[in-house]
């Protein structure tokens, strides 16, 4: 694991989708093609990608962080069956 | 601290029939709103002087002592967000909110209207608290702004003029309560929420720290400065102490707002207001909110711990009964078209969810339709779809769709059917789509 995680600013966020392409093991795209984003720490073999995502991301809305979405990931414990 | 001791808990006016003793709405509740002298008749003297022997440190010591939590909706620790803001730099500002954008609610209106002095006490208390440069009250209106300037100029005339507050209205898109979105209106920009963070207690109203309260959180707290922690925790329970304001609409015979002490028991608190027996679902905390049964309520207190259990809570204290007769589906399908409508129309999940939701409650709130695989259509969207937005706009959207299809399964069946239990026109409160301004 990497101490890093991916946010995406929801405003800023057209769905391109293209992050969701690029990496798949970390995002996928909702009913409507809009990114949900893995609240896990980004593991150490796709750090790469993941830095290269980020910079693919037409909107900038994509960004790396220290600190994990608290609220991301209480919400993909509870929904995690339905996705 | 000794002065605040010193000063006599005041015996508050019983209610006619009422449910305890009232703080906020104490004294007449009709007419003209109630003036500096009255005021102070009342409670006692300026609140500054308190604030003079109290210092800031102190002050919240009180707050949290007397467990205030937030009026509008979050229940956060007052005491906790004093903390916050203070930790943030120097330059503070504070806002006050009353914009209740939420159509169901007239509690902040009332208290702004009748009682403007007992907002601009707890709003000064906060203001030298956190030693604000500025100081903005948002009201939903008028009369509420022309009441709350001629406050003003009252104690500005009894040389209590601290602090200079700037009075605004409210955009009234449903969003445009929200603290970020409050802000943006502010600083000149559209009443919409903006990305978090940076959190308002960081960086917010003129891009300084920014201490965000409802009206009436701040009422709350001008009564703490005056009378103590120990008098504030005599009404509610252990954990969730003091009254709370809540609005009754629907199948009441006297609908309206009520004051009631956390805790107090459901039933005790819908008798005041004359319920229809035959109405069963009430809606609880608003168009946020989740549908509760009132058969189930009888001693069930008002309180987040006593509502968990149903997976509700009082949030700003706004109810509605649906009248005996109208169907449930139908009715909220309303509320979500109309929800979804007051979108900001800035994020995807929100943007494009919220009308697939409200076309998918369409379809379960039409006994003609075909149903097959609706629910579950609707059920993998909310997962979808909840926590992913700027603000908690969709979320909201998301709990009254989740509680639907739970509460009204035996409709759902009729629905079916073919059949609809409801004939009854509905009365649930929905504005025709306003746009803000700007």
């Amino acid at each position: 694991m990497s101490d890093q995680f991916l946010h995406v600013d929801p405003i800023l966020c057209v769905g391109h989708g293209l992050c969701a392409e690029m990496l798949p093991e970390m995002i996928a795209l909702d009913d409507w093609g809009f990114p949900i984003i893995s609240p896990d720490p980004i593991p150490r073999h796709l750090s790469k990608q993941s830095g290269r995502a980020r910079a693919a991301c037409p909107a900038l809305a994509l960004r790396l962080d220290r600190t994990p979405d608290r609220r991301a990931q209480a919400l993909h414990a509870k929904n995690a069956p339905h996705r | 601290m000794t002065a605040v001791a010193a000063m006599p808990v005041r015996e508050f006016d019983q209610p006619q029939g009422g449910p305890g003793p009232l703080r906020l709405l104490a004294g007449p509740r009709r007419g003209a709103p109630e003036r500096w002298e009255e005021h102070c008749d009342r409670l006692g003297g300026p609140v500054a002087e308190l604030m003079a022997h109290l210092g800031p440190k102190r002050m919240i010591e009180v707050v949290r002592r007397a467990g205030l939590t937030g009026r509008g909706g979050g229940g956060f620790p007052v005491a906790d967000k004093l903390v916050a803001v203070m930790s943030h730099g120097p330059k503070r500002v504070v806002v006050a909110n009353g914009s209740e954008t939420e159509p169901a609610a007239s509690k902040d209106n009332l208290l702004l209207t009748i009682r403007p002095h007992m907002v601009l006490d707890g709003l000064e208390v906060v203001a030298a608290t956190v030693g604000a440069e500025a100081v903005a009250l948002v009201v939903p209106g008028e009369p509420a702004g022309r009441t709350i300037a001629r406050a003003l100029s009252e104690r500005k005339a009894r040389g209590n003029g601290y602090p200079e507050v700037t009075v605004v209205l409210s955009s009234r898109d449903f969003v445009a309560g929200e603290e970020t979105a409050v802000i943006r209106w502010l600083d000149g920009g559209p009443a919409r929420p903006r990305s978090q963070p940076p959190r308002p207690v960081e960086k917010g109203w003129k891009g300084r720290p920014t201490l965000v309260q409802n009206v009436e959180t701040l009422a709350h707290l001008g009564l703490i400065a005056r009378f103590g922690a120990d008098w504030f925790r005599t009404a509610g329970t252990a954990a969730e102490a003091g009254t709370i304001l809540v609005t009754l609409s629907g199948a009441f015979e006297r609908p309206g707002v009520y004051e009631v002490p956390l805790g107090q028991p459901l039933d005790i608190v819908f008798s005041v207001a004359a319920p229809n027996p035959a109405a069963d679902s009430l809606l609880m905390g608003g168009y946020f909110g989740s549908w509760v049964r009132m058969a189930d309520l009888g001693g069930v207190p008002l309180s987040r711990a006593g509502l968990a259990p149903f997976g509700a809570t009082p949030g700003a204290g706004v109810m509605h009964l649906l009248p005996h007769g109208t169907c449930g589906l139908r009715e909220a399908h309303r509320i979500a078209e109309w929800l979804s409508g007051q979108s900001a129309q800035q994020c995807g999940p929100c943007v494009r969810g919220l009308p697939s939701l409200a076309g998918a409650l369409s379809v379960l709130a039409d006994p003609t339709a075909d149903q097959t695989g609706v629910r579950t259509m609707l059920r993998r969207w909310c997962a979808q779809i909840e926590g992913r937005g700027a603000c908690r706009h969709p979320d909201g959207l998301v709990n009254l769709i989740r509680s639907t299809i739970d509460s009204f399964s035996s409709e759902l069946e009729l629905h079916a059917a073919g059949r609809c239990s409801g004939g009854s026109i509905s009365r649930i409160p929905l504005p025709s789509r306003q746009s803000s301004p700007r």
